[in-house]
């Protein structure tokens, strides 16, 4: 009985010191001394936030000349061929929008073509009004020596439903990262071998 | 058809289940003439190898004829072929490399994730094999589709029997690299562990590149044997201090390289366990790495180490310290089958190789599980199975 009545207060320093001292070094390690920016992209870097966006982007290396990979994307119509999570494109002029699959239904994103750089860079920003606020681009670049192109791919957004509902969407394999990732893996495919890799005995019916 | 299916740890059934078809444009229908059991399917029979799901067909030794092509397949109908067990798409910058095994192209994207996060990288896709190379249904059943079918299969004039080309499927070549990774130079002492099929297959071919002494490590008596009449030395390790005999058998100098064809053996980690902690990004359990940790004790100062033997996980007590300070490198992989299918052929062709000497049993399809059974618990006298679909069930 004793014991007991001294062992809890003890167990609540060690508590409070052990609590204490993570606060401590999280502290330190934010506001730690300023560094020299390294070579790295921007959204590979270890703080989480891009001025409210969230940013995801991938690059790979697809052995085709840079003017065939941009053709795909200044005519859109045709992504939905490999991109799974992309139920339609539609252009006018300008102006395309956007619809993706979400584990909510189908979201339409409209968007204007705001930077067209023949065989070097695209990038479409949402417009006004639009149900989501989002801002992707495509580079490319000449991959060493024979390799083909590079192409980078990102996207920066502003959430609609805040950190939780990120977890949620990632739990759901809505994950904009790993799906655009994937995405770019099924353009390589289809470029490098004309078809894209399954594993299915059987066509689907 | 039927096919084999694995259902769980020892649990191997035939079943009957649908038919493939052409899926995509490059793809081939193959009806199996023959097909075999590899080391490497016990592995996924004790379920030491993640990413296996019930109702999978194994199988990943195969050969045919060619039933049905895509439009793209440049195969025709009656061809004779036998099928690699990596599936590689030709045309990205790993199968420029010749790495056939590390294809970008032919791992089903949404398979990849696993082996990015164990392994940093996804592979090529396998027949028959873990869904982390792709879930490919393999070739222990009537018929098989093979996608990429204008890189992969080779074409086999009429005349050599099933047998003699089969094992161009996986395991000559897979020895047969394992002794290139060996870098064997003319005179050089190489040292073998493990004689089962890929074992015997190096030792051929360390010793058809120039190898002056083959030494071969194993305990069941008959695979000995075997390695002894392709002109190996042999050491039992029930009987003999392994490290002191392989010094004293290369003149204190230990050998010039040495060849890790054991793998991860059967004290591996359950699939369970594996998968909750590989979604947890912790530590995976550990291979049973004796056989190569022995290796690198042996191999000379500077020599060379090449491991074909199959690893799924990490590795505990691993000697870096013997790897670092003396020297030594290593080569391994999944191997780049398309990249030896032509010159191996032709050996086998000129006589110079003979592969059937290690089948000790032939069964029909129907009596694969008793295949596995034994293959798996009397590894003595089942070096190597063949099944034939053809064949009448019991005979």
């Amino acid at each position: 009985m004793h014991r007991r009545q001294t062992d809890l207060p003890l167990a609540a320093a060690v508590l409070a010191l052990t609590v204490g001292a993570g606060l401590a070094a999280s502290a330190i390690l934010k506001t730690g001394p300023k560094r020299p920016p390294d070579s790295a992209p921007g959204r590979t870097a270890r703080r989480s936030g891009f001025g409210g966006y969230q940013v995801a982007g991938r690059t790979v290396t697809i052995a085709a000349p840079r003017s065939r990979i941009y053709e795909m994307w200044r005519k859109p119509d045709h992504l939905t061929d490999f991109m799974e999570g992309l139920a339609a494109v539609q252009v006018s002029g300008e102006d395309v929008t956007w619809v993706i699959d979400t584990p909510d239904g189908h979201l339409a994103v409209e968007t204007r073509l705001v930077e067209d750089r023949e065989n070097e860079a695209l990038a479409w920003r949402s417009v006004e009004g639009a149900e989501i606020d989002i801002e992707a681009k495509v580079q490319l670049r000449d991959a060493p020596v024979g390799r083909g192109t590079e192409v980078e791919a990102h996207i920066a957004w502003r959430p609609r439903a805040g950190i939780v509902g990120q977890w949620a969407a990632r739990l759901r394999g809505a994950d904009p990262k790993m799906r655009g990732k994937q995405e770019l893996k099924r353009l390589k495919m289809l470029l490098e071998t004309g078809e894209i890799a399954t594993s299915s005995n059987r066509k689907a019916d | 058809m039927r096919a084999l299916t694995w259902h769980g740890k020892h649990d191997v059934r035939v079943d009957t289940v649908p038919d493939p078809q052409i899926v995509n444009p490059r793809d081939a229908i193959i009806e199996i003439t023959a097909t075999a059991i590899c080391g490497s399917d016990l592995h996924l029979y004790d379920a030491v190898i993640p990413g296996l799901m019930p109702g999978d067909i194994l199988g990943h030794e195969f050969m045919g004829r060619v039933v049905e092509t895509g439009p793209k397949s440049t195969l025709k109908k009656g061809d004779r072929v036998v099928v690699p067990f990596t599936i590689s798409c030709g045309a990205c910058f790993f199968c420029q490399q010749q790495q056939f095994s590390a294809c970008d192209n032919s791992n089903p994207v949404e398979k990849q994730e696993a082996s990015e996060l164990l392994y940093g990288h996804a592979m090529s896709g396998l027949f028959g094999y873990s869904h982390m190379t792709g879930g490919y249904p393999g070739g222990q059943a009537e018929y098989v589709r093979v996608p990429f079918s204008d890189v992969g299969p080779i074409v086999i004039p009429e005349g050599p029997s099933d047998e003699e080309v089969l094992f161009l499927s996986d395991i000559l070549p897979t020895g047969w690299m394992a002794a290139e990774n060996a870098d064997i130079q003319p005179g050089d002492n190489v040292a073998v562990w493990g004689c089962g099929p890929v074992g015997l297959f190096a030792i051929q071919s360390a010793l058809l590149m120039g190898a002056g002494q083959v030494i071969a490590i194993d305990h069941y008596p008959h695979r000995l044997d075997l390695a002894r009449k392709l002109g190996a030395k042999v050491i039992d390790f029930k009987q003999t201090h392994v490290l002191e005999a392989l010094m004293e058998m290369s003149g204190g100098i230990g050998p010039d390289a040495v060849i890790d064809a054991v793998g991860m053996e059967s004290h591996g980690f359950s699939p369970d366990a594996l998968m909750d902690a590989l979604k947890q990004k912790v530590g995976i359990g550990a291979d049973n790495v004796h056989a190569l940790r022995m290796a690198l004790m042996a191999v000379r100062k500077g020599g060379r180490v090449s491991i074909p033997g199959v690893y799924g996980g990490l590795a505990d007590k691993f000697p870096i310290g013997a790897l670092m300070e003396k020297g030594l490198q290593i080569r391994t992989g999944q191997t780049h089958v398309q990249r030896y299918s032509k010159e191996l052929l032709h050996r086998i062709l000129e006589g110079e190789i003979d592969t059937t000497f290690l089948i000790s049993h032939r069964l029909s399809l129907e009596d694969a599980p008793t295949g596995y059974r034994n293959f798996h618990g009397k590894q003595d006298e089942w070096t190597k199975v063949v099944l034939k679909p053809g064949m009448a069930q019991g005979s």
